[in-house]
């Protein structure tokens, strides 16, 4: 009995050791942004089994023994791209593996991103390392709803090592960019308000469907409708429980979006909004999140009002706002949430708001801030590093960390 | 004495003539004038569209307006040296080599892409065709002044005639159906194809020795090769595989044609070769690699590997690809990746004037010069710098203080418009 104990004992010691070398790490900054605070001058995180077990001052803290100790000018948490379609579409634009939007239905909310979603696509890699550690990709825009979400980590060999949310939301597009909608297929609208009216109708026939199930719930001589995938998914965005991410640009086309939610009470993410500053009372008045388009993104088509200061207006209307890398069908194939938050700073918006936009507010809009978006004890170890001002065109990133694991010591 | 008074009746159009008549003394900036060392508390004076004087113990004329930028940094104005602001188009879809047409018959002078540009602290850019042929079309050298036609916009040759190059590209942009290429061997035999049929051509002009009778016909499209083999017309080479730039210099070496390789995605891997050749690169730096397949190895390291090889680097928007507005970005990733900050500079001015052959009269803040420049916020390499004023031949082109400049600084509702820039959905045309 003693000895079986001693070997559990020992068994336990063994295993973690093993994980104290997989997913241990002491990062030591120079100055640590945590977007939980003020920041920390010669800090230090210690990360264990993958998670922030102390952060504060180097004079406070104790650096644990056999841990690596890895060094930064300047550490920050592990950015987080809002908005990406990176591993739904593969780098080099071929056809064949372009999974972001399928075109042969206006409407087909059952599209699941963990089934198309490649977590060896080289830009995951790049994304990481620039510091991104966190990405909430899947379908993009172009179809009135094109598909689902999902959340992944820029690391791990498959979908299920990298993901921690499967289905995060549902990806919608309203105004000209889902006038060509199911273009593949039959069902496409050729006008806004067309548009509109066919999200509506969906969005009513699911209403009728998630009816139909309750009803059958509560009388057992009524049999509940038969599964419908697109409809479970709609029901699950009606019920408040997976938020709709409208892809939206033009002013008009925003308070359709807005108009939408309130007549459904669904939970809406705002996706691009490049006129949103002509709405700023009426989107903080709807409450709805904004997922600013790049501060880079093309003055063009329906995007062509769009303001380097927009990010600016809507952080200072107190509207929750994270910035993303959006969707590119050509060069660059991805952009960088790092250097599309490094634009704004020259217009408006401060650092610190900045890497809020990128780390904690981003992970409140995707509904992951109790794991990931700051430094604080209990959270993900993941972070990013560089040798200096992290915004600055001339600034490297130098190393990466996800889990406790580094994950990339490229200097860029 | 023709040019002068040719400058003069451009000059004549411009709506400000603020600068002309008495000089005007800018003083207490930080002056980069490129040609020598940086200039603490310098004075740039400016007269007639020309620099004056610059250095750091100039005497400011006294009939001088002075003014005061104590903290800025002044530069030479940015020269891009690939651009498609204007809705330059110069071949159509009927065959992959069209030297005849000329883009300058397509400007739109009135398109906001200027606008951004000045904006950008961009004075000079090489308006060209996409890449989508072997050869697209005749380019055009504009300088950002105030005009209603490409005529008062273009830079003019000795003999009056609109200067600039001529476009070409090769890799897989200019692959399609028939009769344009479908394999790198025959885009390469289809250029060689024409180069001897204009060296033909040009033997034959030579041959007639001045005798009317004996030339041959005249044909729009051997005449501008004509000026390409003479190196009157430089190439302007969209280029982005090794292999598809040393073909470029195979060629170039084969026919003896000057050329500026652009975008160069793996020159990284070619860079001797390149300084070998002598050929001067204009690079496109971009956010992340592939979007295509020739583009899926560029690095940023492009630039510090040709600084290094001893090759003359330049950097170019492709506006639209990238926007005018945040041009010295592009070079600013160039000394991220280890590019020194003098060829960075040099590199956004003086190099793409050589590439232009403009370097006579622009490039650098050196006297008798044009008197282009942009007056900065600090640091042209620091991403919290604004580009605060842009002047043209001596004339404000651009002030962060004057609402509507701001405002296509910024952008915002109809900040951009009449705009040309389209959602890009394929690559069909490709750049």
């Amino acid at each position: 009995m003693r000895h079986s104990k001693f070997s559990l004992i020992a068994t336990l010691l063994c295993i973690a050791a093993f994980s104290a070398q997989a997913s241990d790490i002491v990062v030591r900054g120079d100055i640590v942004y945590t977007s939980a605070g003020d920041p920390i001058q010669d800090g230090v995180v210690v990360v264990r089994d993958g998670k922030i077990s102390a952060i504060g001052p180097a004079s406070s803290v104790s650096i644990p023994g056999g841990i690596d100790v890895v060094d930064a000018a300047v550490v920050t948490p592990g950015l987080i791209d809002a908005h990406t379609v990176v591993g739904m579409v593969g780098y080099l634009s071929q056809d064949d593996d372009q999974d972001h939007l399928e075109q042969s239905a206006a409407i087909q909310p059952e599209l699941r991103a963990i089934d198309a979603y490649n977590a060896r696509e080289p830009l995951i890699e790049w994304l990481r390392t620039f510091g991104v550690t966190t990405i909430h990709s899947g379908h993009g825009p172009g179809e009135i709803i094109s598909g689902q979400t999902l959340i992944a980590k820029t690391t791990g060999d498959t979908i299920d090592e990298a993901v921690f949310n499967p289905a995060a939301m549902v990806a919608a597009t309203l105004g000209e960019g889902a006038v060509m909608s199911g273009n593949g297929g039959r069902n496409t609208p050729g006008t806004r308000g067309k548009v509109a009216a066919m999200l509506r109708t969906e969005l009513l026939k699911a209403e009728a469907y998630a009816e139909k199930i309750a009803a059958a719930a509560d009388d057992d001589e009524k049999d509940p409708p038969a599964r419908d995938l697109k409809m479970e998914v709609l029901t699950s965005v009606l019920a408040g429980d997976t938020p709709l991410l409208v892809t939206v640009n033009r002013h008009n086309d925003i308070m359709t979006a807005l108009r939408i939610a309130e007549e459904f009470d669904i939970r809406m993410v705002l996706d691009g909004a490049s006129e949103a500053y002509l709405l700023l009372d009426e989107i903080k008045a709807a409450g709805v999140p904004v997922i600013v388009h790049p501060a880079m993104a093309r003055a063009g088509g329906e995007r062509e009002n769009l303001s380097f200061t927009t990010a600016e207006k809507l952080i200072n209307a107190g509207i929750p706002t994270a910035f993303q890398s959006g969707y590119e069908g050509y060069v660059p194939k991805t952009r960088v949430v790092l250097f599309e938050a490094a634009i704004t700073l020259a217009h408006g918006v401060s650092p610190d708001q900045a890497l809020a936009a990128i780390t904690i507010d981003a992970a409140k809009i995707l509904g992951i801030d109790d794991r990931v978006g700051s430094l604080e004890v209990g959270k993900d170890g993941d972070l990013a590093l560089y040798d200096g001002d992290p915004f600055e065109y001339t600034t490297h990133a130098i190393g990466t960390i996800i889990e406790g694991v580094q994950v990339s010591d490229i200097v860029k | 004495m023709k040019r002068l008074s040719t400058l003069v009746s451009c000059v004549c159009l411009l709506h400000s003539m603020a600068a002309f008549g008495e000089p005007t003394a800018f003083v207490g900036a930080t002056i980069m004038p490129v040609s020598g060392e940086p200039i603490e508390n310098g004075t740039l004076v400016i007269e007639d569209g020309k620099i004056s004087a610059v250095g750091s113990s100039v005497r400011v004329p006294r009939n001088a307006d002075v003014v005061d930028v104590a903290g800025m940094v002044i530069i030479p104005g940015l020269v891009d040296t690939h651009s498609h602001i204007g809705e330059p188009a110069g071949a159509d879809r009927s065959s992959p080599i069209q030297p005849e047409a000329r883009v300058l018959d397509s400007i739109n002078v009135r398109d906001a892409g200027f606008k951004r540009a000045l904006a950008g602290g961009i004075t000079t850019a090489n308006l060209m065709s996409g890449s989508g042929h072997l050869m697209s079309g005749q380019t055009v050298y504009v300088k950002m002044r105030d005009g209603n036609s490409i005529e008062t916009v273009a830079y003019k040759k000795d003999d009056g005639s609109v200067d600039g190059g001529m476009k070409m590209a090769n890799g897989t942009n200019p692959r399609r159906d028939a009769p344009f290429p479908g394999t790198r061997g025959k885009s390469a035999a289809l250029v060689r194809q024409k180069y001897v049929a204009a060296q033909e051509y040009m033997a034959k002009i030579e041959r007639a020795d001045g005798d009317p009778e004996k030339m041959p016909e005249r044909d729009l499209a051997m005449e501008a090769l004509v000026e390409v083999l003479n190196g009157e017309r430089v190439v302007h080479h969209h280029t982005h595989r090794h292999d598809d730039i040393l073909t470029v210099l195979r060629l170039q070496e084969e026919f003896g044609f000057r050329v500026v390789l652009h975008h160069v995605s793996e020159a990284h891997r070619v860079a001797e070769e390149i300084a070998a050749a002598n050929v001067p690169v204009s690079l496109i730096m971009i956010d992340s690699p592939g979007g295509k397949l020739e583009a899926q190895y560029i690095d940023f390291e492009n630039a510090p590997a040709l600084e290094r090889a001893g090759v003359n680097v330049g950097f170019h928007t492709d506006d639209y690809i990238s926007d005018s507005r945040l041009f010295m970005r592009m070079a600013a990733l160039g000394v991220r990746a280890g590019m020194t900050r003098k060829t960075a500079l040099r590199g956004l001015t003086l190099a793409g004037a050589e590439m232009l052959d403009l370097d006579n009269r622009i490039g650098t803040l050196e006297r008798g010069k044009d008197a282009d420049f942009v007056i900065l916020s600090g640091d042209p390499f620091s991403v919290y710098t604004r580009v605060q004023q842009t002047w043209v031949e001596g004339v404000k082109r651009f002030d962060i203080d004057d609402p509507d400049d701001r405002a296509v600084a910024e952008g915002g509702f109809g900040a951009l418009q009449p705009s040309v820039i389209h959602e890009f959905h394929g690559y069909e045309e490709g750049h």
